[in-house]
């Protein structure tokens, strides 16, 4: 198949038949190789993910509402939080920021037919979807799934104090779903690098796309380490190799700093994307360019850079660490996250604000990113992370985070949705969903703060009945209710809304160049294209009018 | 191009200064060994990419191109392929081979081997529809 592009000659053009003809059904589904029909796989599969993943978050609230409770037995509690933080990392979180609608967009944003390597994108997802239902079939061996937490620690994860195949379905579906990454790295910066429209220079890309950019080179630097540290526990708990074990010569903490050299850029391989998906969403709704592009392109390569020097303030309390460079190089990381939302709310400030479904989600991402990474900050600094480490305050510090993720990512599926299928989300229940997710998220973390500076430890099935800990978790399990609402309203507005609200190609007066074409777009992306001279083509062909931006000149000579 | 290259060397020169610093302070090899590798995946493709950004012309997309000058002919993309398909299932095998017996290696491997030689035979013809 060749992609042919033709130049915006006549806007009226009636669309010229550019039909795929190719397999229907389940055979075309297992052939594609369209970066919108895959992304759509990713979309789908990634929130079936959340779903379930919720549903173990739900059980491990309701055995933490009240002290010495036996709604679960221990091994069960164990298997649960662990395949709640698992499926939650390596199948939702990640899948959803580099995989669903990175896929979709970012092809489409810089005016390209498809991703560069469009099998090697295919067999992504399929290494994706094999290695989710690795991880959640370790429930139907004996011995249950895994059970040694989502950082599978040594040794606690070796083979003496974690045998059955449950550990082991574990490790083989980090290493599919670890290639899958690699691959998908290396597609976005291929695709990024060489299939540019004319005139998308690198300072007008998007920055959802540029974001995903530096998402990959991030993957790039990260889960080879991963994957190979699996490798090892593997040999260890198989081969006799004794790398993480103390009895053969060989060091438990080494696990930790491989898994954290892969773990603390991974939160920012989670973040990144989102981040992106919230600068792209704020400007459109507040009829605003971006507030300081420049600024958060630089921001973004900063935080990457940083991020591969922060790894051991997650180990400040084994006594092994270089304390001061981990807690300088992560207080230091606090300063182009600062760039970034003070650059959100400059992107907002005098704008004729549409508080649409989209925006009020990113608008929720935003007020609860800062509180999460506020706290981040506290933890950066050993005296206070000494006091708090494996306490709930962490377990607060990353809900805080991640449930701002989630938001940005519901608001990037209200947003771009319509993109895809060509209608649009019914805005009523989007923002009685968000006003749940958004009031139960805080009421879900913030009791876990107070409750982790008082000392309640992580990772426990029952806890005793000190003073006041079982109404501060009979709160965390009611905001935990909220957000499980929360994510039954969705599903229902899908429902409600199954084709009945025509979205048109621009249903938000976009920015970008996804807005130019229709909805779904056609195959292989565009009919026309506009003239790029700034990051908002769209925008320009839409307002003649207005002013030119400035920083859209290029400077490559 | 020569931005990209440049994103990429600056990035693995960060790594090196970085990782050196760690290394030599901290004295823990692990760390300083990953961040030092760290910088050479900025090296190694941010070099190609500058050599070769000083042999060709500047590329449309790197400057004021007009769309015109991308019209036509992309490239060959392949509209459907069953082979990413084999090549997961076969990859699937392989490690549940790891978990429940080398046994399963068998149509891991048979897979893998039959997606490796149908793709490439499909990229030798140019793809599909
Ligand atoms: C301002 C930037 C941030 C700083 C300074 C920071 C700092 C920290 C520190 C020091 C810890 C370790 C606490 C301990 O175990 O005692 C931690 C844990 C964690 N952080 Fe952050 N963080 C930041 C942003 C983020 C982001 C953006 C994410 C996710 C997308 C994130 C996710 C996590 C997770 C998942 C853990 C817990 C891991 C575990 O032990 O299970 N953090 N953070
Ligand atoms: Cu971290």
């Amino acid at each position: 198949m060749t992609a042919v592009i033709s130049p915006d000659t006549h806007h009226d053009d009636a669309h010229e038949a550019h039909e795929h003809h190719g397999p229907t059904g389940v055979l075309k589904w297992l052939t594609t190789t369209d970066h919108k029909i895959i992304g759509l796989s990713y979309t789908v599969t990634a929130v079936l993910m959340l779903v379930i993943g919720g549903f173990f978050a739900e059980l491990i609230r309701v055995q933490l509402s009240a002290p010495y409770e036996h709604f679960l037995s221990f091994a069960q509690y164990n298997e649960v939080f662990t395949m709640h933080g698992s499926i939650m990392i390596y199948l939702f979180a990640g899948p959803m920021a580099f995989g669903a609608l990175a896929n979709i967009i970012v092809p489409i944003q810089i005016g390209a037919p498809d991703m560069a390597f469009p099998r090697l994108n295919a067999l992504s997802y399929w290494l994706y979807l094999t290695g989710s239902i690795t991880m959640l079939s370790g429930f139907f061996v004996s011995g249950g799934a895994a059970n040694f937490g989502w950082v599978g620690y040594a040794p606690l994860s070796n083979a003496a104090n974690s045998p059955g195949a449950g550990a082991d379905l574990w490790i083989g579906a980090l290493l599919l779903t670890g290639f899958s990454a690699i691959f998908t790295g290396v597609n976005i910066c291929a695709t990024v690098f060489y299939l540019r429209a004319p005139g998308m220079t690198l300072f007008r890309m998007p920055i959802f796309t540029w974001n995903l950019l530096v998402t990959s080179i991030l993957i790039l630097l990260a889960f080879p380490v991963l994957t190979a540290g699996l490798i090892m526990l593997y040999c260890d708990r198989h081969f006799g190799t004794h790398i993480f074990s103390v009895q053969g010569g060989g060091v438990p903490v080494l696990w930790q700093h491989i898994f954290w050299f892969w773990g603390h850029p991974e939160v920012y391989i989670l973040a990144l994307p989102f981040f992106g998906m919230v600068t792209e969403i704020i400007p459109v709704f507040s009829r605003k360019p971006v507030f300081g592009y420049k600024g958060m392109v630089f921001a973004t390569l900063t935080i990457a850079a940083l991020s591969l020097g922060v790894w051991a303030h997650h180990m400040f309390t084994t006594g092994t660490v270089l304390l001061p460079f981990f807690s300088i190089m992560s207080l230091l990381i606090a300063v182009p996250t600062g760039i970034k939302l003070f650059n959100w709310i400059g992107s907002m400030w005098r704008g004729q604000i549409w508080f649409s479904a989209a925006m009020l989600f990113a608008i929720g991402f935003v007020i609860t990113f800062l509180i999460g990474g506020l706290t981040g900050i506290y933890l950066a600094s050993p005296p206070l992370d000494f006091f708090t480490h494996d306490t709930y305050f962490v377990v607060a510090h990353f809900h805080s985070v991640v449930m701002a993720l989630v938001m940005g990512g519901i608001a990037g599926l209200y947003y771009w949705g319509p993109k895809i299928t060509g209608y649009l989300l019914n805005e009523t229940i989007g923002k009685i969903q968000f006003w749940f997710l958004f009031i139960g998220s805080q009421v879900f973390t913030l009791p876990l703060y107070i409750l982790g500076l008082r000392g309640m430890p992580r990772r426990m099935a029952v806890y005793p009945n000190n003073p006041g800990w079982q109404h501060l978790n009979e709160i965390a399990t009611f905001g935990a209710v909220l957000i499980g609402i929360s994510t039954v309203l969705f599903v229902v507005n899908i429902l409600v809304s199954w084709k009945k609200y025509p979205a048109g190609d621009n249903p938000w007066d976009g920015h970008t160049l996804e807005w130019f074409t229709t909805s779904p777009p056609p195959h292989h992306n565009f009919y026309r294209l506009p003239q790029i001279r700034s990051e908002r083509p769209t925008w320009d062909y839409n307002h003649p009018e207005a002013p030119a931006l400035t920083h859209g000149t290029h400077e490559e000579k | 191009m020569k931005l990209e290259a440049r994103i990429l060397l600056v990035l693995g020169l960060f790594f090196a200064i970085m990782g050196t610093v760690y290394w030599i302070w901290s004295g823990e090899n692990a760390g300083g060994m990953m961040i030092i590798a760290g910088g050479l995946l900025g090296f190694l493709p941010g070099s190609y990419y500058w050599w070769w950004s000083r042999r060709m012309p500047v590329r449309p997309e790197d400057r004021d191109g007009d769309v015109t000058e991308g019209a036509g002919f992309v490239g060959a993309f392949p509209g459907t392929s069953i082979f990413p398909f084999t090549l997961g299932a076969g990859a699937f095998f392989a490690v549940l081979s790891l978990v429940f017996g080398f046994w399963l290696m068998v149509p891991g491997l048979g897979l893998i081997v039959w997606a490796a030689i149908g793709g490439v035979a499909e990229s030798r013809r140019g793809g599909t529809q």
